[in-house]
């Protein structure tokens, strides 16, 4: 499999690290009424079989963590953004 | 004798003998031989016993798929179990050993089990050998397992070299056959990058093997002039003797180049094998087909090959199986055969086409049409075969053809599944897209002028394409030739697993009837060649079993590897001392000098004592805590995790990493740490320091150095971006130090340029940049981990052993004693300190004695899970401290704690001593412990139950600080 | 048909054509009380033992593929019970006495091998923990022994003990574990279900689970709707999907485990044996073939293949262990699908919809649990409660806090 860094280029994916679903967003909030949304954040998964946004970390190349655009079921890789300019589109659009 | 060597031709070098042994007695064959030409060449037909009849068997192939001439080749460390004999490139002082079978290849008693054969059907042993219970493992199991198996390994460590590469390419062609090199020709023409690889000792392919015509010249001539015309092309690459062996995601290719496996051992400095991951932005395979066995009884008789193998034999090798060949089958090429082996003055008995209505141009050789070779009748050779119409025909060696079915695994291991094609009789390979094509007969282009041009299309792909040479066609026409049910003895479906067609029936009726449960429960397909030879044959029987057609059986799933790979290609270089990269620290050659004997943590080597004449372990680590206690200690800490963290929100990001606050540091001021998971367990502590407003210093502990590091990242990329920092690891960058014991000062003084070290200057937990011997950068801090007063001192990497030396100098009139992660480890259980043993990713703050470090007043990783009832229960397990009740008694990490009086149970269980040390300062061995709600428990008496060890003694809970508990000494 | 010498010797005279299937191949009926998803290892003992150990009958076991095309049918075959927490311990340790009396139980050679199961340890850190874990199991009457590097050199003389990168110190063998030919566990499963009335319909794929009023009433398949009362869910690897037709997200990822198996050999290496230095372990099948594998490749999947790196990975490790295999020959590489869990232990539980059972989350330990698996989920599908054994494995212990996290790594599946 082959990663696309935005910044290294094509790079073969032993340089990666990963950390599964990008999806759930961490809660701002650390009031008592927020413990289910922090419970849905560090535990449950929707877990696609198909399109996946999933955090990699180029532990062997330049350390950005990415969100890779990937098919879980045939592994095809559609592209790469940086997990700072993932982070930041998600909170434009929320 | 049946099978021999011809007076002439061939592509064997007959001006070169080489000798060789196969099982002890002494052989000579020609330069291009395979081990299996040069055995037939010497009249050796029988190569091996199958694996549970041990029938015995010679080559049915001349190839890769070859299931039966399996043998032990080298000797001693070098031995390779299962060698194919038909892939062995002969060399000069060949070893090689038949497999399976005792007392002798010739007279086997195993063959035995061809008597029971009635019931050692397939599956049998699922429904036998159960009773009485005791004697499966006892009796049944042993016998088995002594059975089974084909070669014996060698158990002694290769003496042989692997290495690892990687290569890139435009176009990759697998496959150097007249498609192959068509293909390499066209996209090499157009200046792409090529790498035309074959599994192959030659390239050409199956023109090596067959007599053909193309552009006027014969096959093999032409093959040559292509390959001389890639081989002059800067931008192409051949490679001989290397099999892909599977094709993954991105286009990623493994292979495996056989350097030195034709030598009898690898020149100087050369590796037996090198594994290589190709990148490929397309790839064209064009592996050729494999010609299918037929199903009739005797169908493994040494003798009976395939027609291809057999052809390739006479053609290639010079080789005749037998001075009188029957051919047999149901297509077009079994002319071809009889014409070929008829050419080379071998005696064609007959022509036995199942086809009534064929015509072929059998050169003058009898064709009997509309029958079958029900049996091959011989045993260790071939003496005649009886056809279905009754007729007898005497003959040394039996030529079939089942039909051909195109080499598509590597196209099929990402997932898609092949084609059946009712016209061709053969699975064709699924459509991959662009990236991965298939041409000639691996696509189902059976005529060598479909090959050509197949080939010059799929290696063009859309390109400029290139002239097709003119060639001559053999005829191709096919009908379905699966099982001769008329057969009376077996007829081998899986040669090597002795898997017949009536098996498969046999499954089916017993409800293992899908193609995945028929292969399960009678193995077809499941031998070292993987199906290639038997398992369409398969899917054909079994699809008539249940009505069903070839699609809808299917095939099996085709996975890596194409052909089996040797566990050195996939290793490399990574054995042995090699297998991880060995860390060392910037003080490793001042703790070499100092003695110091080194214990592998995590990649790092780490100083663990130093021993003085006399001394065990532990009397060095006692000595060495004695002496830091009364005098002065220095300590290798460099290991730890450094990360350094600046910016002008450095100080509210570490306020997010961490439980307790950092952004109210002062500067020049360290702080313990203690860092959570987001799932509210303690993940990793140390102390940071601030050196400036917008510049701290992190150590981790050397555990979780680099994913402290990572987590960091991920923290500041993805969960707070907004936040004007920036973090890198320094761990290597700075030697660190650890210079304690109460002359530790007076020690440090000696180094420390333009400063009065007092109390008020450097106070406990300050952190300092200074400068030490006349101007080496250093950083300073009053950090304590073993209790006593003590600095950590920080120099840039290289400076590092030079200061461990001045500082130990320094330190002379004192005593000073080095001293290892050993005594380090004594010190902190004396003290309390929590580390790895406690810290291990299911306690909380609350469990460590550390609940009040948690913050309340700021968002933290980690805050809100911590908070969980089940974090949060009072009977955790919390840290203690535990001593024996008998300070002469011992112990152990690992005891689990009951009260006293109570049985060993689970129930009862109440938690385990995490670590211990023996304690120099006590005088006896002291502990840290997890103990259900244990910090109301001191004092308590338990019972430490070490039932592994049969070692149980009472124990006391008590502090976890063992010694000092006022802390004088750090102040002092 | 019971099978025994006898039969086997009784059928051969009659040219093996009278014996009866191992299973039917029924069409599924309209209703039934239970439906089990899953026809792998863990759907087919939880059938097994609910019509044998509490008389259920009218029970199906659904199964998309062919039977045990799942897990079962893709694993490395290795049973143990030396685990180390109290959620954990007890229950494998059933399953172990289940596999101990498996065979004769269900009447089909499963082939179960006790031949011991050596971890080896690389440093004192490591023999601390397996001391600890090795007196969990004694504590409960599992058996255990912590071997010192000469006595792991008696039993392995021919390992790595003199140039290796991370010295063997020792090890903590469990004699009791071993191997069991893995398909032959669905097969025996199966047709000692069958035979007690359950009716297992391959190729019958769930797209759908009707739920009214809160309770479980059907199933729509592939076949056509299917009524039950109760409905258990086995379909580990697969778990997150089933478990979304009734709008369930659970606390699991799906990741790719790649396998291999050598060609055969004559005996090689007699028990199992993992590295403790890398990512390896290692057992020889009946049959010859070295069974081994690592690690997971660590990218969520839903393929069943994996990458090169992580077949190097564990083929370095595996080299590093042992020296000699470098001139053996890897014959396949496989990849199944695993349930990984955020702390790495399985669920067996009810969920708040009344009648829907889920065992999931079985990460790539669960071929050895398939035993108490089924018993336990066929006893809570049962009696509506968990039984003691499965009452820590609940799916709501990670909004309560109560993880059973053998590692230690928290809710990070894929360093499980």
């Amino acid at each position: 499999m082959l990663i696309p860094c935005p910044h290294c280029g094509t790079r073969p994916v032993e340089e990666f690290t990963f950390l599964g679903d990008a999806a759930p967003t961490r809660p701002t909030t650390s009031d008592p009424s927020s413990m289910e949304a922090w419970y849905e954040y560090v535990y449950l998964r929707n877990n696609p079989r198909g399109p996946i946004d999933e955090y990699a970390h180029h532990s062997g190349g330049c350390r950005a963590w990415l969100v890779v655009q990937r098919n879980t079921e045939t592994h095809e890789v559609f592209g790469a953004v940086t997990a700072r300019d993932f982070s930041k589109a998600k909170d434009a659009k929320a | 004798m049946t099978s021999y060597r011809l007076g002439k031709g061939g592509l064997v070098d007959r001006s070169t003998a080489l000798r060789f042994t196969f099982d002890g007695a002494p052989h000579t064959g020609l330069e291009g031989d395979t081990l299996a030409s040069a055995l037939l060449a010497n009249g050796v037909t029988l190569m091996g016993r199958s694996f549970k009849y041990h029938r015995p068997r010679g080559p049915i192939t001349a190839g890769a798929a070859e299931p039966n001439a399996l043998v032990e080749l080298r000797e001693g460390a070098r031995k390779e179990a299962n060698t194919r004999a038909t892939m062995i490139e002969l060399h000069d002082g060949l070893v090689a050993r038949s497999q399976n079978n005792w007392p002798s290849l010739n007279f086997d008693i195993g063959a035995i089990n061809s008597l029971a054969s009635s019931m050692l059907v397939a599956g049998f042993y699922y429904k036998t050998f159960m009773w009485p219970k005791s004697f499966w493992e006892k009796i049944y199991e042993p016998i088995i397992r002594r059975a089974a198996g084909l070669g014996a390994a060698s158990k002694l460590p290769d003496p042989d070299k692997y290495e690892k590469s990687y290569a890139h390419c435009g176009v990759l062609v697998i496959g150097s056959g007249p498609a192959g090199l068509m293909a390499a020709l066209a996209a090499a023409r157009q200046g792409k990058r090529v790498i035309l690889a074959d599994e192959g000792s030659r390239l050409g392919g199956s023109l090596l093997n067959e007599q053909e015509e193309i552009a006027g010249q014969s096959g093999l001539d032409w093959s040559r002039s292509i390959i001389a015309e890639l081989a002059s092309m800067p931008n192409v690459t051949l490679m001989p003797r290397t099999t892909i062996i599977g094709w993954f995601d991105g286009n990623i290719f493994g292979a495996v180049e056989r350097v030195s496996d034709h030598l009898r051992v690898p020149d100087p400095y050369e590796p037996r094998q090198r594994y290589w991951k190709i990148h490929a932005g397309r790839a064209v395979l064009a592996a050729g087909a494999e010609e299918r066995p037929v199903a009739f009884g005797g169908n493994d008789v040494p003798g009976v090959m395939q027609a291809s193998a057999m052809r390739c034999y006479v053609n290639r090798y010079a080789v005749a199986a037998g001075r009188s060949v029957a051919v047999f089958g149901g297509n077009d090429s079994i002319y071809r055969t009889a014409r070929d082996l008829k050419s080379h003055g071998i005696h064609v008995e007959a022509i036995v086409d199942s086809r009534e209505d064929s015509r072929g141009d059998p050169g003058g050789v009898p064709v009997i049409r509309g029958a079958l070779v029900a049996d091959a009748v011989g045993g260790k050779a071939v003496k005649s075969v009886h056809l279905t119409d009754g007729t007898h025909i005497n003959c040394e060696a039996v030529a079939m053809s089942g039909g051909f079915s195109p080499i598509v695994n590597l196209a099929c291991q990402r997932g898609k599944k092949p084609v059946w094609d009712a016209k061709l009789l053969a699975f064709l390979p699924p459509d991959n897209g662009e990236a991965f094509t298939t041409a000639g007969a691996a696509a189902g282009r059976m005529l060598l002028s479909e090959c050509l041009a197949d080939g010059a299309a799929k290696g063009a792909a859309g390109g400029k394409p290139i002239d097709v040479p003119k060639c001559r066609d053999e005829a191709f026409a096919i009908a379905p030739l699966w099982w001769v049910k008329e057969s009376h003895g077996k007829a081998f479906i899986d040669y090597q697993n002795d898997a017949t067609a009536r098996d498969l029936p046999l499954a089916a009726r017993e409800g293992y009837s899908d193609v995945e449960l028929a292969k399960r429960y009678t193995t077809t397909g499941m031998a070292t060649d993987q199906g290639k030879l038997g398992n369409i044959n398969a899917i054909a029987i079994l699809a008539e079993a249940t009505g069903r057609t070839m699609d809808e059986v299917g095939t099996t799933t085709f996975r890596p590897f194409y052909t089996p790979v040797s566990f050195g290609a996939f290793a490399g270089p990574f054995t042995g001392h090699h297998f991880q990269p060995v860390r060392k620290t910037p003080l490793h050659d001042w703790a070499e000098e100092q003695g110091a004997v080194f214990v592998e943590t995590g990649l790092w080597m780490r100083s663990s004592w130093f021993p003085r004449e006399g001394e065990d372990w532990l009397a060095a680590a006692a000595r060495e805590v004695l002496t830091t206690r009364g005098a002065a200690g220095i300590c290798d800490v460099s290991t730890l995790g450094k990360i350094d963290v600046q910016g002008k929100d450095a100080g509210q990001f570490l306020d997010k990493l961490y439980c307790n606050t950092f952004s109210t540091l002062a500067v020049g001021k360290a702080r313990y740490g203690l860092m959570l998971r987001e799932d509210g367990i303690v993940y990793d502590d140390g102390t940071t320091s601030r050196l400036a407003e917008d510049h701290y210093v992190m150590t981790t502990t050397t555990a979780n150095a680099a994913k402290v590091m990572a987590q960091m990242e991920f923290a500041h990329q993805a969960l707070f971006p907004d936040l004007d920092v920036t973090c890198v690891s320094v761990t290597e960058q700075w030697a660190q130090m650890a210079v304690a014991g109460p002359k530790s000062r007076a020690t440090l003084q000696k180094l420390i340029d333009d400063l009065v070290m007092t109390d008020e200057t450097v106070p406990y937990m300050a952190a300092l940049e200074v400068t030490i011997m006349h101007g080496i950068p250093a950083r300073l801090f009053r950090l304590s981990f073993s209790g006593e007063h003590a600095y950590e001192l920080a120099v840039p990497a290289d400076y590092g052993s030079m200061v461990a030396r001045a500082v130990c100098q320094a330190g002379e009139e004192f005593g000073i004693t080095p001293y290892g992660v050993e005594a380090l480890s004594i010190m902190r259980i004396e003290k309390g300190h929590v580390a790895g043993g406690e810290l291990n990713g299911t306690t909380t703050a609350g469990d460590l004695g550390l609940g009040k470090m948690v913050s309340a007043r700021k968002d933290f990783i980690g805050r809100m899970m911590a908070q969980r009832e089940g974090l949060t229960d009072p009977n955790r397990q919390q840290v203690t401290g535990i001593r024996p009740v008998d300070p002469s008694h011992r112990i152990r990490a690992g005891a689990h704690l009951l009260k006293q009086g109570d049985k060993p149970s689970m129930a009862n269980d109440q938690g385990y001593i995490t670590g211990v040390a023996w304690s120099p300062m006590l005088n006896m061995w002291v502990g840290l412990a997890l103990l259900a709600n244990g910090r109301a428990r001191h004092g308590e008496i338990v019972q430490a139950w070490d039932g592994l060890r049969g070692h149980s003694v009472l124990a006391q809970i008590c502090d976890p600080v063992h010694f000092d508990k006022e802390n004088r000494r750090l102040h002092a | 048909m019971r099978y025994n010498v006898f039969s086997l010797i009784r059928n051969s005279f009659s040219g093996h054509k009278n014996w009866e299937p191992a299973w039917r191949d029924p069409e599924p009926r309209k209703e039934y009380d239970i439906i089990i998803v899953g026809g792998g290892g863990h759907g087919l003992a939880t059938a097994y033992y609910l019509a044998k150990e509490h008389g259920l009958k009218n029970i199906a076991v659904l199964e998309k593929g062919w039977l045990g095309s799942g897990n079962i049918g893709r694993n490395t075959t290795i049973i143990r019970s030396n685990y180390m927490l109290p959620g954990n311990n007890p229950f494998y340790e059933w399953s172990m006495k289940l596999w101990e009396n498996l065979e004769q139980d269900f009447n089909f050679n499963a082939m179960v091998s006790q031949r011991g199961v050596l971890n080896l340890c690389h440093t004192d850190a490591q023999r601390d923990a397996f001391a600890r874990r090795g007196n969990a199991m004694r504590i409960d009457g599992v058996d255990a022994e912590l071997l010192d590097r000469e006595a792991v050199r008696e039993m392995y003389p021919f390992f790595d003990y003199e140039n290796a990168r991370f010295p063997i110190k020792g090890g903590l063998l469990q004699k009791r574990g071993g191997t069991v030919r893995h398909d032959a566990v669905a097969w025996g499963y199966a047709r000692g279900a069958d035979q007690r009335g359950v009716d297992i319909i391959q190729h019958c794929e769930v797209k759908g689970i009707k739920v009214e009023n809160g309770k479980v009433v059907g199933v729509d398949t592939n076949k056509g709707f299917i009524t039950c009362r109760k409905l258990g869910l086995a379909t580990a690897g697969n778990s997150s999907e089933t478990a979304s037709m009734v709008g369930m997200r659970l606390p699991i990822e799906s990741h790719v485990l790649q396998a291999f198996v050598s060609e055969g050999l004559k005996p090689y290496i007699d028990g199992v044996v993992t590295f403790g230095a890398g990512h390896f372990y290692v057992s020889q099948s009946d049959k010859g073939g070295l069974v081994f594998g690592g690690d997971i490749d660590g990218y969520n999947s839903y393929a069943r293949r994996g990458n090169l790196p992580m077949v190097e990975h564990v083929i370095e490790a595996g080299v590093a262990m042992i020296p000699s295999l470098a001139r053996v020959r890897v014959l396949r590489s496989w990849g199944g699908i695993m349930d990984m869990s955020m702390d790495g232990s399985p669920i067996i539980d009810k969920t708040h919809i009344q009648g829907l059972y889920l065992n999931a989350g079985w990460c790539y330990g669960g071929f050895k649990a398939t035993p108490a698996s089924g018993w336990c989920f066929a006893y809570t599908i049962a009696r509506d409660e968990p039984h003691k054994l499965n009452a820590a494995y609940r799916l709501d212990r990670f909004r309560t806090g109560h993880m059973i996290d053998e590692k230690g790594q928290g809710a990070t599946p894929n360093l499980h």
